[in-house]
């Protein structure tokens, strides 16, 4: 298993939000994470990278014990993520958004900068250009020179993909990736991310959208109230009647539970 | 006469720009407002003046004197009190009232070891040399406070434009969380900011020291209300408003000393600054007053 949580549990003082939650993800995995509003899925991201600290439980990503790790180093390991709400660089361009976080990879040292040289030149022109593939792969290389918080909410989302891209990872958390796009984009948000498995990388996908999620992902696993209330493949999840309960028991999310229905 | 005021204001501003890069730095990327960087201004120009006197350096190497012992203080000053703050999630008055008392420990303690007086450096070890160029005279002392502001300036300029440490500092002004998930460590970019804050915050100390030819453990108090005023009226946070806020205080004060008089520089220098807040509440550069979470 690339990735494995144990027994996760983490609570706010009194406030549990989650409770033993285990789940891996299988190298070259595409695995979907679902469950209503305040599930605790975000949650699940923040504690595997380091942004929170579980109460309970060990996470461990290619044998190496996460838990009590720093972000940086996580992400180092090769544990990148979006976020729900973007979080750009806005008064950066986007080449520089994603130029950041190519940062730690690069082969010249800091001090270098000081004194030009061609080994150097040679290195940072090197990395611009894996910046632009990035850029490319979606879609934004005509806009790389535009301040990133000037481009539209879904070219944002977008950047940030690469952004995350851009650190080398291995396993890719996305956040709710397909939010505030349009039927088109989310075609084309669901061809990209195929392809990027389809390069080995390994994905855990939060994602409300039940179709797209359904359609992407071999294997999906459903927090409510901050419990693993069911895993399995698609077909699985959908014949769950806990999920299913989880679900239909909720009027502010109607569109969601029609995917449950029996068709 | 014109173009000799131009020069006075042009070092006299290079040198608060420089010390308002060093406090805007650390409320743009630690979000806090120092206000223990006019004491770290007093230590530049106490460290340069003792290496002058009592290891008999040379004014350059003196300066340098002064860069490793602002840095050191901004080393420990990241160390001992703003990293701890950091790690609790204090309050965002606490830090700012932490570097409150760090300022008052460090201007007595200095006042303990070498008095409350007034000390000069020694004549022979400033250059006298003058230079006249059509008319206008310029001293080589000016020259060299002129240079060494513009030169410390543009670096920084340049390396936070076009380098990846650059890159990653104004990543960490917008939004730490980001910048920790794009494999960029935090801490230790906290930690190189106050060092580098602080050392711009000493070298400014030196250059006033020799502007001014005159040293005391208040000296930073004046040069952190101009700082707070500069950064302000240039844009909380904002690099190029410190760089524009600092010329626009040295020109005024050394045009409202030439043309209405000198006890009038700052009631003159402030009023300025007050009418262009009126105008501008959030200062030139506004959109950086307030940090991005």
């Amino acid at each position: 298993m690339m990735l494995r949580l144990s027994s996760i549990s983490k609570h706010f003082g009194g406030l549990q939000v989650l409770q033993e939650v285990s789940l891996t993800v299988p190298e070259r995995g595409i695995v979907g994470l679902i469950g209503p509003n305040g599930a605790g899925k975000t949650t699940v991201f923040n504690l595997i990278t380091g942004l929170l600290i579980p109460s309970e439980g060990t996470i461990d990503f290619l044998g190496q014990r996460l838990n009590g790790m720093a972000s940086y180093q996580i992400t180092r390991f090769g544990v990148a993520r979006t976020f729900q709400n973007v979080r750009i660089f806005r008064e950066m361009s986007v080449m520089e958004n994603v130029l950041v976080a190519m940062g730690y990879q690069s082969n010249y040292s800091a001090a270098s900068v000081l004194l030009p040289s061609p080994h150097l030149r040679r290195a940072q022109r090197r990395e611009q250009e894996i910046a632009r593939e990035l850029l490319f792969k979606v879609g934004l290389a005509d806009q790389a020179d535009l301040l990133a918080g000037k481009l539209s909410y879904g070219a944002q989302r977008r950047m940030e993909i690469a952004r995350a891209l851009a650190t080398g990872p291995k396993l890719l958390l996305l956040d709710e990736p397909a939010a505030g796009m349009n039927t088109v984009e989310k075609q084309q948000l669901m061809d990209e991310i195929l392809k990027l498995h389809e390069s080995r990388l390994s994905l855990l996908i939060i994602e409300h959208d039940m179709r797209f999620i359904m359609n992407l992902c071999k294997q999906i696993v459903v927090l409510n109230f901050g419990r693993l209330i069911a895993q399995g493949t698609p077909d699985e999840v959908r014949a769950n009647p806990e999920v299913v309960a989880a679900y239909l028991g909720r009027e502010d999310e109607p569109e969601i539970a029609t995917v449950f229905m029996p068709s | 006469m014109l173009a000799q005021q131009f020069i006075n204001a042009i070092s006299l501003g290079g040198v608060y720009a420089l010390f308002a890069l060093g406090f805007t730095l650390i409320f743009g990327v630690l979000g806090i407002v120092n206000l223990a960087h006019g004491a770290v201004f007093m230590l530049g120009a106490y460290s340069a003046l003792h290496a002058v006197i009592l290891l008999r350096l040379p004014l350059m190497a003196a300066i340098l004197a002064a860069i490793v012992t602002t840095g050191a203080a901004g080393w420990l000053l990241d160390k001992l009190i703003f990293a701890p703050l950091r790690a609790r999630d204090a309050p965002h008055l606490a830090p700012m009232i932490a570097t409150i008392g760090l300022a008052i420990c460090l201007s007595s303690s200095v006042e303990g070891f070498f008095g409350a007086q007034n000390l000069r450096f020694p004549v022979e070890a400033l250059p006298t040399e003058t230079l006249s160029l059509g008319g206008i005279r310029i001293t080589w002392l000016e020259l060299q406070i002129v240079l060494l502001a513009f030169v410390l300036m543009g670096i920084l300029m340049w390396c936070l434009k076009q380098t990846r440490i650059g890159r990653a500092l104004r990543g960490l002004a917008e939004s730490p969380k980001a910048a920790a998930l794009l494999g960029i460590d935090v801490e230790g970019l906290f930690r190189f900011t106050s060092v580098l804050a602080s050392l711009l915050g000493g070298v400014a100390g030196v250059l006033i020291a020799l502007y001014t030819n005159a040293v005391f453990p208040l000296m930073g108090q004046p040069m952190l209300h101009k700082g707070i005023a500069v950064v302000i009226l240039g844009g909380m946070g904002d690099i190029r408003g410190a760089l524009l806020g600092g010329f626009f205080l040295g020109f005024a004060e050394v045009f409202s000393v030439a043309y209405i008089g000198s006890t009038m520089r700052d009631a003159v220098a402030f009023g300025l600054l007050f009418a262009i807040l009126l105008l501008r509440p959030d200062g030139l550069f506004g959109k950086a007053t307030q940090r991005r979470a």
